[in-house]
């Protein structure tokens, strides 16, 4: 395994392997995207309770969920990048700051949407949506230090350092509603076994949150790339690169 | 289909303000996002041709004034020869 993984530390070979899988990465988001919005829009029922206000649920969790899952991503990626200076695994975190920062900004967004009908209130200080709201904070904080340095691998250990304090934060999100009684409700998706969700309201679940997978999939592969040319500039291949295309 | 027409769906039951702000905002903001995120990808490009340019510019400029002070030099000594020629004569 580690003889196949190892030329993928070699940001040349990285950059031309992740513009090859690229457009094969748009088109499944294309398609995935757009059956499960369709499908959720359209054709899953409303609840029984919520009525069709429910529908926001379908962008509302898999967004707060990647924006969970894109943190983790970038915990382990800050950890390789202090352990073992891969300066990929500090491109990578730098690539995914910003995405998780949009995640995290519209599960608290639509989160707001749902709760002012449901709840009657936008916002309420109640633990869940705190320490969301502080996963944003975090975000932020992240790609800061990234732009604080002119130097790329101090700027690199710098957020890398904020990103693995940070990780604390995760288990607080996931289990607050569980630790402390809050407005927000559990969770209906993964509980393992019987999901509280008719089959009908879960399929279109299925396909939007792989939709969004795969569009954080795509633009953090683009923002990589970015990455990449931004830290290697001066090597020859790059130089050649930028040589060919301007031909 | 859960709606009977177009405004039924456009009503979302009574809720659609808030489910057209949720989507709106989720639309407005994921696409800001993946502008952002293909321009800087060809900014970066055009930032390191234009370096690159700026480079050989500089190289060109500093070659052709090395040549310059050469024959400058060469001139230099040519003429200091000339002038020790005539105060031997």
């Amino acid at each position: 395994m580690w003889k196949w993984l190892h030329p993928y530390a070699n940001p040349e070979v990285t950059y031309h392997f992740t513009g090859k899988i690229l457009p094969w990465f748009v088109a499944l988001t294309v398609i995935t995207l757009s059956t499960g919005l369709v499908w959720a829009l359209l054709f899953a029922p409303a609840d029984y309770q919520q009525g069709d206000s429910f529908r926001i649920f379908y962008i509302h969790v898999p967004a707060a969920s990647l924006s969970m899952g894109i943190y983790v991503g970038m915990a382990v990626a800050a950890f390789c990048s202090l352990i073992w200076q891969l300066k990929l695994a500090d491109a990578s975190a730098a690539a995914m700051a910003p995405v998780g920062a949009v995640f995290t900004a519209i599960a608290l967004l639509t989160g707001s949407a749902w709760g002012k009908p449901m709840w009657g209130t936008w916002w309420i200080w109640d633990a869940r949506l705190t320490s969301e709201l502080i996963l944003l904070f975090l975000y932020l904080g992240v790609i800061a230090l990234h732009n604080a340095f002119e130097d790329k691998n101090l700027a690199g250990r710098a957020a890398s350092i904020l990103t693995l304090v940070g990780v604390i934060n995760i288990p607080i999100i996931k289990y607050s509603v569980e630790w402390w009684n809050t407005l927000h409700q559990g969770s209906t998706v993964s509980k393992l076994g019987k999901p509280s969700m008719t089959i009908d309201m879960l399929w279109p679940f299925i396909f939007c949150f792989l939709g969004f997978a795969l569009l954080v999939t795509t633009i953090i592969c683009i923002r990589f790339r970015t990455e990449i040319l931004a830290r290697n500039s001066i090597r020859p291949w790059v130089r050649n690169l930028v040589i060919l295309e301007n031909k | 289909m859960q709606f009977d027409s177009i405004s039924d769906f456009f009503n979302m039951g009574g809720y659609a303000f808030f489910v057209w702000l949720a989507y709106g905002a989720t639309a407005v903001m994921l696409a800001l996002l993946v502008i952002s995120s293909n321009s800087s990808f060809k900014k970066m490009k055009q930032q390191i041709a234009q370096r690159q340019k700026r480079e050989t510019k500089l190289r060109q400029a500093a070659q052709l004034q090395r040549t310059l002070e050469l024959e400058h030099d060469q001139q230099e000594q040519q003429a200091e020869k000339n002038n020790s020629k005539e105060v031997l004569s």
